[in-house]
């Protein structure tokens, strides 16, 4: 069988591209930054917080780690209009990502605090730091430098996971991708296209990801590994 | 050579039946006898859907309904004899009449020549199309209307096309996976308008009488037609006759107008 592949009648639609890219990326960021502040403070909750609300937090937790992300999302924009939340196609986006991505890094970030020695927090204790302070400088830094790489994956696969998001009309890379091949019927060369840009939108994400963590995030911490 | 096993003789017997059939079927087609045979019987056989919402579905009361179901009666009626209704679906509607199972087939059957080469099609009877929908409270009279609302519309469906061709800039277009996803995206509200085809507009509307949607205006017409055998040419122009005048005493229009929401406006012959 013989195929003729021509790229360049995708590659015309870049506008449509284009915004694709910029929307995926916007749709990363957002659910990074809100997803990554959601997990920490989850976190907090899971591992020195009153019982109660860390037996809320593991509830949402298994609630978001074991369904589907397509289902919360058709949740979050078909569900709750019935309730008289109406969502756009974007924010009901960016809400299930965050919702995702916050429950992934609870756990990732739990993991790092339970990593910090007994012996550090009690010597934090000695020179008396109070508890958010104790948890904001001495415990949480070490705990996300040896769980970054971990919470760069888990951001990267959310980012992958966005391309669902053009089922409910946002429109996002996917989106672009499908639209120009039920216009152009060049399925083949419309999917390769996409699939070489989110390689490409990974590959470069988990480098800016990789390099921003220790500068901002947990300092000379990174280092010392 | 290899001797012939039973499953090749099995095979030579079944080429051999279907030969013969096919001959049957072809000679049948030359008799046109459709129309005489009902007459003599005081009976018509007319295939309608029952899958095919407001054309035809079966309702509470298991009873077939719908415009190709009015549509059936009506000729029945106008020949004076009895129906018997054939359900027929969209894959056998066609090998039904060529069967001899109905002597007319009623099922939103869109003329082409594919189709032209099997059977014979009547004038049109009723239109189905594809069109934009909304509440009743928002107006809406053409393309102007829709700037500044979302449509929904299923991605790279007739409907999606048209409205593409047609909307002004600012209108916002919606596209989503399926019908289902479109369907639900306009009835749970994240649409105001919605771009469909008549018949999953009319299912729509009739589970959900409380959104009180109704047809707004057209983006492309593709009428149906009356099937009839090949070369029946005596009961095409019978059904022609009744189908002219029930389109000047407005009959057409009535029955479209029930179950389609307008008019059936000027159907092709």
């Amino acid at each position: 069988m013989k195929i003729e592949l021509d790229f360049l009648s995708v590659l015309a639609q870049w506008p449509l591209l284009a915004k694709g890219v910029a929307w995926t990326l916007a749709l990363t960021a957002f659910s990074a930054v809100l997803g990554g502040l959601v997990g920490v403070a989850c976190a907090w909750a899971r591992a020195y917080g009153a019982k109660p609300l860390a037996y809320a937090v593991a509830s949402y937790v298994e609630l978001i780690r074991n369904t589907p992300f397509i289902v919360q999302l058709f949740f979050i924009f078909f569900g709750l209009p019935a309730a008289g939340v109406k969502l756009t196609p974007e924010i009901a986006s960016i809400i299930a990502m965050v919702m995702n991505l916050g429950a992934y890094a609870t756990e990732i970030v739990r993991a790092g605090l339970d990593a910090t020695p007994r012996g550090q927090m009690d010597a934090a204790k000695a020179i008396g730091l109070n508890r958010l302070q104790m948890f904001r400088l001495v415990v949480l830094p070490p705990a996300l430098a040896k769980v970054w790489p971990a919470m760069v994956s888990q951001i990267i696969i959310v980012m992958l996971g966005s391309a669902v998001c053009g089922q409910i009309s946002t429109e996002e890379l996917s989106y672009a991708a499908n639209l120009i091949q039920s216009r152009n019927f060049r399925a083949f060369e419309s999917f390769i296209i996409a699939g070489a840009i989110y390689l490409l939108l990974a590959v470069g994400v988990r480098k800016l990801l990789t390099w921003v963590g220790p500068r901002f995030f947990f300092g000379s911490f990174g280092a010392q590994r | 050579m290899k001797r012939s096993t039973p499953t090749l003789n099995l095979v030579r017997l079944l080429l051999a039946a279907t030969g013969a059939l096919a001959l049957t079927f072809s000679a049948a087609g030359q008799a046109q006898t459709a129309l005489d045979d009902i007459m003599k019987n005081k009976e018509i056989k007319i295939g309608i859907p029952t899958d095919f919402p407001p054309y035809g579905f079966v309702g509470a009361d298991l009873a077939p309904k719908g415009l190709d179901v009015d549509m059936a009666n009506y000729i029945a009626g106008k020949l004076g004899v009895k129906i018997e209704l054939v359900v027929v679906t969209s894959a056998n509607r066609i090998p039904y009449l060529q069967t001899k199972k109905a002597d007319l087939v009623i099922s939103t059957l869109g003329k082409n020549p594919e189709r032209e080469k099997v059977i014979d099609f009547t004038a049109a009877y009723s239109p189905f199309f594809q069109a934009v929908f909304g509440p009743k409270n928002i107006v809406v009279k053409g393309p102007a209307d829709l700037v500044g609302k979302s449509v929904g519309v299923t991605r790279g469906a007739i409907e999606d096309m048209e409205l593409t061709k047609i909307a002004p800039s600012g209108v916002d277009i919606k596209r989503f996976e399926d019908n289902n996803v479109t369907v639900s995206a306009f009835v749970s509200g994240q649409t105001t308008l919605l771009a469909t085809g008549a018949s999953v507009a009319g299912n729509m509307m009739a589970r959900n009488p409380n959104l009180s949607a109704e047809y707004k205006f057209v983006l492309k017409d593709s009428p149906n037609f009356i099937g009839v055998a090949k070369g029946e040419d005596k009961l095409r122009l019978k059904v022609n006759e009744i189908i002219a005048v029930a389109k000047a005493a407005g009959d057409l229009d009535k029955m479209a107008q029930k179950w389609l929401g307008r008019p059936a406006g000027d159907l092709p012959n």
